[in-house]
């Protein structure tokens, strides 16, 4: 087999309040293959969000080494993580995280303006990538005029655009009503089996996560468990 | 490109945040208001003094003495400094004016305090030799009667002068019989009779304190002055009329303009602090917002420009403002203080010119960019895993 797309070695992760030194991941070793979808399930506080955080390299561990698509990113500086960011990883969030300010055309698009293609070519991305969401319609609204469903849709929109290997969704369905949720578990079926996404979702919901093609159990900073 | 997306959308969530920013616009307007208008007033003194600072006319007083109150001439001196070189003459005689100097107590309108108002007795030549002066209304004194003219600086700041009444300068009664301008000038804060008459009334005997002389040409000047330096019988100092008002307000000048500065700068710490808050304030309130942005892979420095721009915007929105209040409140505005050089009252006009709001303006800028920088800064920094936590 080849090198997985996501290599965590050793991974610890502390943060400080004060002179406190709180530990929330402790060790941890994982791989993931590309065209893998994985669920991350644990009790509240066991460092589900911390270990996303740092697969997206929105945060540094505070030891320990983490490979995405070959790159060790635990290296880079905050600059260099950021451009990383813009064409390697897609962050979905559970409070969708829109701008207010924007259409729907237009929150899809921002990832977009990191990249140097045309106006022409961003605004045809978008809306392809609204199109694929099933929103084509929605496109001129702002967040304020779509419902919870909908804001995810844009949020899956725009972290598909820039054509991410990997997708980082921390409790994407977690502020969505039963039929909201499937219809976005339904796209990451689409897009971890058609599209061949590589998916982390982090879930405190067992149905959601059985969706998956593994389901990963953290407790107090530590894999304790794993179901295919 | 993410530089104006970032700027863009920060300046779209303004309105949501009218009420804060519009106190940091205030405060730097206000801040910006006292500049504009200090910077006005000492723009007003200088004009005061130089539309009147001809440098073909020749202000001659006694050597040593720091202006014309100081100072006094013989008759006799007089006489040599007339016929020196280099002053223009006509077919009676030189183009001069011995002039009389001394200070009169006028109360003045607003406060009625006392003030040190010049009181001038002049030659013949004497309007002849201020270009701009003209006779608005009256008309001049006759010589050898008590009767005085009166600018129009003096006229509006001074208490008991009008047009054909009677005033009373020391032991006696004069009466006012035509108002004057000079374009401003500080030749408007002054009263005039004849030299004569001001001779024999405070008891000058035959001495005055200056003499002022038409000269040939600009150039002149240096002929007349090394004249009158070789001249044994005499120690004078000769300068343009340019430069000795130059020299007579530069203490005065200073003073304002350093005042002004100091009370500027002293309140643009306090706008700085009042601007800190409010970018502060718009960071805290964009938090969510920046740390998505971040995440989705903009760069830091695409967030402190986005704040840097708002701080700007708000700088200049307060220097349009201050200036607007000084342009609207002051300019133009008549008023008088005392140069304390020649100890008599100054009027002068506030004025507002472009140099002066340039300044306000390039203040405000500062101020507001200082204003942004730490919390931009801030913004730029923030841990974005924390932001993202924040609602
Ligand atoms: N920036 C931070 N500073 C200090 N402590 C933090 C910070 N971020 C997370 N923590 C702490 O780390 C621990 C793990 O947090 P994390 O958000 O990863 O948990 P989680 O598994 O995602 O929980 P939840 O299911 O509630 O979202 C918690 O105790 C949390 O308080
Ligand atoms: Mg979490």
């Amino acid at each position: 087999m080849s090198e997985p797309l996501v290599q965590v070695r050793g991974v610890r992760k502390e943060y400080r309040r004060g002179t406190e030194v709180v530990p929330v991941l402790d060790g941890l070793d994982l791989d993931i293959q590309a065209g893998d979808y994985l669920a991350l399930m644990g009790p509240s506080g066991s460092g589900k969000s911390t270990l996303l955080n740092l697969l997206g390299g929105l945060d540094q561990p505070t030891s320990g080494t983490i490979r995405v698509g070959g790159t060790s990113i635990e290296g880079l500086s905050s600059n260099e993580l950021a451009s990383w960011r813009a064409s390697h990883v897609g962050f979905i969030f559970q409070m969708y995280n829109l701008l207010p300010v924007l259409t729907a055309r237009q929150n899809v698009e921002l990832p977009l303006l990191l990249t140097p293609q045309s106006k022409a070519e961003r605004t045809h991305r978008a809306d392809a990538a609204l199109a694929l969401v099933g929103l084509s319609d929605r496109a001129n609204h702002k967040p304020a005029e779509l419902s919870g469903g909908q804001e995810q849709r844009v949020g899956i929109a725009r972290a598909i655009v820039t054509d991410p290997e990997l997708l980082l969704c921390d409790e994407p369905t977690g502020d969505l009503d039963r039929k909201s949720g499937d219809q976005i578990l339904d796209l990451f079926d689409a897009l971890n089996r058609e599209a061949g996404k590589t998916i982390v979702m982090v879930t405190h919901d067992p149905r959601a996560a059985a969706r998956a093609r593994r389901i990963l159990y953290l407790d107090k900073g530590v894999l304790v468990r794993e179901e295919a | 490109m993410q530089l104006w997306t970032v700027i863009w959308m920060n300046l779209r969530s303004l309105p949501g945040r009218l009420a804060a920013t519009s106190v940091a616009v205030i405060g730097i307007g206000g801040v910006v208001m006292v500049l504009v208008a200090t910077l006005a007033m000492s723009q007003g003194f200088k004009a005061a003094l130089n539309v009147a600072g001809a440098s073909d006319i020749a202000v001659i007083v006694r050597g040593g003495s720091s202006g014309e109150l100081a100072s006094n001439l013989s008759d006799a001196e007089a006489k040599v400094i007339e016929d020196a070189p280099g002053i223009a003459r006509d077919a009676h005689g030189p183009l001069v004016s011995p002039e009389v100097y001394v200070l009169v107590d006028l109360p003045m309108i607003g406060s009625g305090t006392a003030a040190n108002v010049p009181f001038r007795g002049v030659g013949p030549h004497a309007t002849a030799l201020r270009s701009h002066f003209k006779l608005v209304a009256g008309r001049l004194f006759a010589p050898g009667l008590d009767e005085v003219i009166v600018g129009r600086g003096a006229a509006s700041q001074f208490r008991g002068i009008r047009l054909g009444q009677p005033v009373r300068f020391g032991t006696k009664q004069w009466t006012v019989v035509g108002i004057f301008e000079d374009q401003g000038s500080v030749t408007e804060s002054e009263v005039w009779t004849d030299v004569h008459v001001l001779q024999s009334s405070y008891r000058r005997g035959s001495g005055i304190q200056s003499v002022r002389a038409q000269l040939l040409a600009p150039e002149a000047t240096e002929r007349l002055s090394s004249a009158l330096k070789a001249d044994p019988r005499i120690n004078v100092a000769v300068a343009t009329e340019k430069a000795f008002y130059s020299e007579q307000s530069r203490a005065l000048v200073t003073l304002v303009t350093t005042l002004g500065s100091a009370i500027s700068l002293v309140m643009g710490i306090g706008a700085v602090f009042g601007a800190i808050n409010t970018m502060y304030a718009a960071v805290a309130a964009r938090t969510r917002e920046i740390a998505t942005l971040r995440a989705i892979g903009f760069s830091g420095g695409a967030v402190l420009a986005s704040v840097l721009v708002e701080a700007l915007l708000i700088g200049v929105a307060g220097g349009v403002l201050g200036g607007l209040l000084a342009y609207v409140g002051f300019d133009g505005y008549r008023a008088s203080t005392l140069n304390f050089q020649t100890f008599s009252q100054l009027t002068f006009a506030f004025s507002i010119t472009p140099a002066v709001l340039t300044t306000g303006i390039l203040y405000s800028v500062v101020l507001g960019l200082l204003g942004g920088l730490w919390p931009g800064y801030r913004a730029a920094h923030m841990s974005v895993t924390a932001g993202l936590r924040s609602l």
